[in-house]
């Protein structure tokens, strides 16, 4: 296969997932703003969405105000922003055209009609039902791409590339998702596990899918501990970053074998990957989150770069 | 307006109806015009999301468009077709016969049938080519030659596409929409299949790899890039063909051959079939400013490492120039009488034409020598004073850059408009395969439909649209 073509598949999917990931940021958002707080406890969940969303410098550069109404629509529409959900959808289209020949019929569909669609939503409809809509259709899209994959591409070098795009971009919106959440949501004056703490640790599981997911692993109430084991040791939780692992060095290995050679990229990802099996959440507590998520999210993304340099340039 | 123009379901008469129509025309008079316009609109949809768009330069709005599609066919019966073809081969055996000549002996300057500075003073003519060895002498593996029809027995050839000629993707996927959107049609009618014009596409790609490629060759089509206005052609091929997309930068030369970079490593490509233009080929041989190109390619190509469809150079034997030359070029080499006949053309260079020309300017078809897709033209009839004055200014100004020719009778074919049926003047591209085992046609091609009431341009970038083209036994 090509290598440009590989470059293409690859980003294809991490635009796909970065959407759906934003998607489930601003919901997330929405579903705080939502709630209301002490006074003097100013928190700002739009502040904390632009976190989450790696857009916090890039919306300053715009000089406006972290409202609601310019946050969703830097985040979801804004053609200045690079990561704005219409230009993952841009993206996600521009790489896809450019391997047409490389995707089945509906996986170039839906995500052909994602762009054509997309046209449809127009900022002029802020309120929170008009995101609501929009939310779930961006994640609908995300589905149909996701979902036309698994069920329509062969299982070789190009279906694999494409899975590589969707973990390396969950792993690190994930990452992100808890690291916002643990530093930037919580105001000091609200207590560790106050009802407001609650609210937002039981927003984020909603914005991974992982609410109902936690009560069944956990059979407890929500603790910050248990959430991150969920979020960063849990194979069985699709969206942590055990699981992303899981997949990225099974598809790694796939491609070496199917190639006869293996390189730096699936050593990598073997490493990480045996890191967090063999991490426990208490070391990470004493070691400091933020820390760990820091470190995580830089070595992710030295995975991508060595995967470029082994196969896609 | 109407009956002046040939009108392949009536023919002359507005009140028959040509044999091969028959069934259509009954099909189409039972059938309500709602579900012809529905169909015309599902029609329309498929394109939109199977992406089957183009982009039209200049127009920075519609950054993608998709060609309409007509929903009526246009029907050739076998014989007409039988016709057709031997004539179309015939002017492509005499096409390759004579860029081996230009680029070799140069035998037909030397009978003088042509002025030399029609070859040597023409900026599609390769001086890098002399002498160059081009496998089996297929320098045009893929032409795509115009046709329009005048009468119930006249064919003309209108033009010669012999660069990289575009529009196949469409006849193929117009068959695809019809089958889907009207069975009960093809259930009454035997039409020819045209499916089969990528395995034949791949077996003439195969005959002209070099000699010292493997026995199975590798083949790539190589394409200027998404923002092309045939990528979709491109990307649509190279599917159908099984073979890598590749633009420039995805191929590489070292010592003497090709390669293209891939997740494995570099793999030598021995046949490319280029949709990039000679100009953008090679920066190092020509423009150095392109970004498109390879690097070295045309060493490799020298060399015979690599084989290229179409050859470089090839530009020379479809300029509108040499057009006016067929028929003497035709008997030059083959000795035959040309099956397919030139449209009547006046070359504006020599001085009793340009006379003529100027003379009957309202009458006639002016076109630049060089141009293509319709730009730069003048129809006579259609063109008020004013810009009559101004095309005989520049006609008078550079006479070599034209030629002329008489306002063609174009047939018509009954077309969906937004009042319902209507005649609309019509073309069509035939694609011929030449490879070095054998030429091959498939039976069809591409109906090309100027869907503007009177207008005779067909061109896609001038509002023209396509229709599915049926040869049929009757």
């Amino acid at each position: 296969m090509l290598s440009r073509t590989a470059d293409n598949l690859f980003w294809m999917s991490r635009y796909v997932e970065r959407a759906e990931s934003i998607a489930r940021i601003l919901h997330a958002a929405s579903r705080m703003a939502a709630v209301p707080i002490a006074e003097g406890s100013e928190t700002n969940e739009w502040q904390s969405a632009l976190a989450a969303a790696n857009c916090e410098h890039i919306f300053a550069e715009t000089g406006l105000e972290a409202t609601d109404e310019n946050v969703f629509e830097f985040l979801a529409f804004s053609e200045k922003n690079p990561s704005s959900i219409r230009n993952c959808f841009k993206m996600a289209r521009t790489n896809a055209r450019a391997v047409r020949t490389a995707l089945t019929t509906d996986t170039w569909e839906a995500i052909n009609s994602a762009w054509l669609e997309l046209h449809r939503y127009r900022t002029d409809d802020v309120s929170p039902s008009g995101l609501n809509r929009f939310i779930a259709w961006v994640k609908e899209s995300s589905l149909r791409v996701d979902g036309s994959a698994y069920r329509t591409m062969l299982r070789h070098d190009a279906y694999w590339f494409s899975r590589l795009g969707v973990y390396l971009e969950r792993a690190d919106n994930t990452a992100r998702i808890l690291d916002v959440k643990y530093h930037v949501l919580l105001p000091a004056t609200e207590p560790v596990g106050g009802g407001l703490d609650f609210f937002q640790w039981s927003t984020i599981l909603r914005s991974v899918s992982a609410l109902t997911a936690y009560h069944w692993v956990y059979r407890d109430s929500l603790k910050p501990w248990l959430i991150a084991d969920l979020l960063i040791l849990r194979e069985e939780m699709p969206r942590s970053l055990a699981s992303c692992y899981a997949n990225l060095t099974m598809f790694l290995d796939e491609l070496a074998r199917d190639y006869g050679r293996q390189g730096e990229s699936q050593r990598h990802a073997r490493r990480l990957y045996a890191q967090l099996r063999n991490a426990r959440t208490d070391d990470i507590f004493q070691n400091g989150l933020h820390e760990f998520l820091t470190e995580f999210i830089g070595e992710n993304n030295r995975l991508g770069a060595l995967i470029a340099d082994q196969y896609l340039i | 307006m109407g009956t002046q123009f040939f009108d392949e379901m009536h023919g002359a008469d507005e009140g028959g109806c040509r044999l091969p129509y028959r069934v259509l025309e009954q099909w189409l008079a039972d059938v309500p015009d709602d579900l012809i316009e529905q169909r015309r609109q599902e029609a329309e949809l498929l394109f939109r999301r199977i992406g089957i768009t183009f982009a039209v330069y200049g127009e920075s709005l519609a950054e993608e468009r998709i060609i309409p599609f007509d929903v009526v066919p246009r029907i050739i019966t076998g014989d007409e077709w039988e016709r057709l073809s031997f004539g179309l081969k015939q002017r492509v055996r005499a096409i390759n016969a004579f860029l081996a000549d230009i680029y070799g002996k140069q035998e037909i300057l030397r009978a003088g049938l042509m002025p030399p500075e029609l070859i040597f003073a023409n900026p599609a003519f390769r001086p890098e080519m002399m002498g160059q060895k081009i496998r089996g002498d297929i320098y045009v593996p893929i032409a795509g030659i115009d046709i329009v029809r005048v009468d119930s027995d006249t064919f003309y050839v209108l033009e010669d596409n012999a660069r990289t000629p575009s529009g196949v993707s469409y006849m193929l996927e117009d068959r695809e929409v019809m089958m889907m959107l009207f069975p009960e049609l093809f259930s009454r009618y035997h039409v020819r299949p045209v499916d089969n014009y990528p395995d034949e596409l791949l077996a003439t790609l195969q005959s002209i790899a070099p000699e010292s490629a493997p026995s199975e060759p590798t083949i790539a089509l190589m394409t200027p890039g998404p923002f092309n206005s045939a990528y979709y052609e491109h990307s649509f091929l190279a599917d159908k063909l099984g073979v890598e997309l590749v633009e420039g930068n995805d191929l590489v030369v070292q010592d003497s051959l090709v390669y293209m970079r891939t997740t494995e490593g570099l793999q030598r490509v021995d046949v490319i079939y280029r949709r990039v233009d000679d100009d953008f080929l090679d920066p190092l041989t020509f423009r150095p400013d392109s970004t498109l190109g390879v690097a070295g390619l045309m060493s490799v190509y020298e060399a015979g490492n690599v084989s290229l469809a179409n050859a470089v150079g090839t530009g020379i034997a479809d300029d509108k120039a040499i057009y006016s030359y067929m028929p003497e070029i035709l008997k030059f080499y083959l000795g035959e009488e040309p099956v397919l006949k030139n449209v009547p053309t006046w070359r504006c260079r020599e001085p009793d034409a340009l006379a003529y020309v100027l003379d009957h300017l309202p009458e006639l078809v002016v076109k630049e020598v060089h141009g293509s897709g319709g730009y730069g033209m003048l129809v006579g009839p259609a063109a008020d004073k004013q810009m009559l004055e101004e095309f005989a200014a520049k006609l008078k100004a550079e006479p070599e850059n034209f030629i002329a020719q008489p306002t063609l009778a174009l047939s018509t074919c009954p077309t969906w408009v937004d009042e319902g049926l209507a005649p609309r003047h019509v073309d069509l591209r035939p694609f011929v395969l030449s490879g070095t085992d054998e030429v091959r046609i498939v039976p069809g091609g591409l109906t090309r439909v100027a869907l503007r009431d009177g207008s005779l341009v067909v061109n896609s970038s001038q509002g023209g649209g396509t229709k599915d083209t049926w040869v049929v036994n009757v």
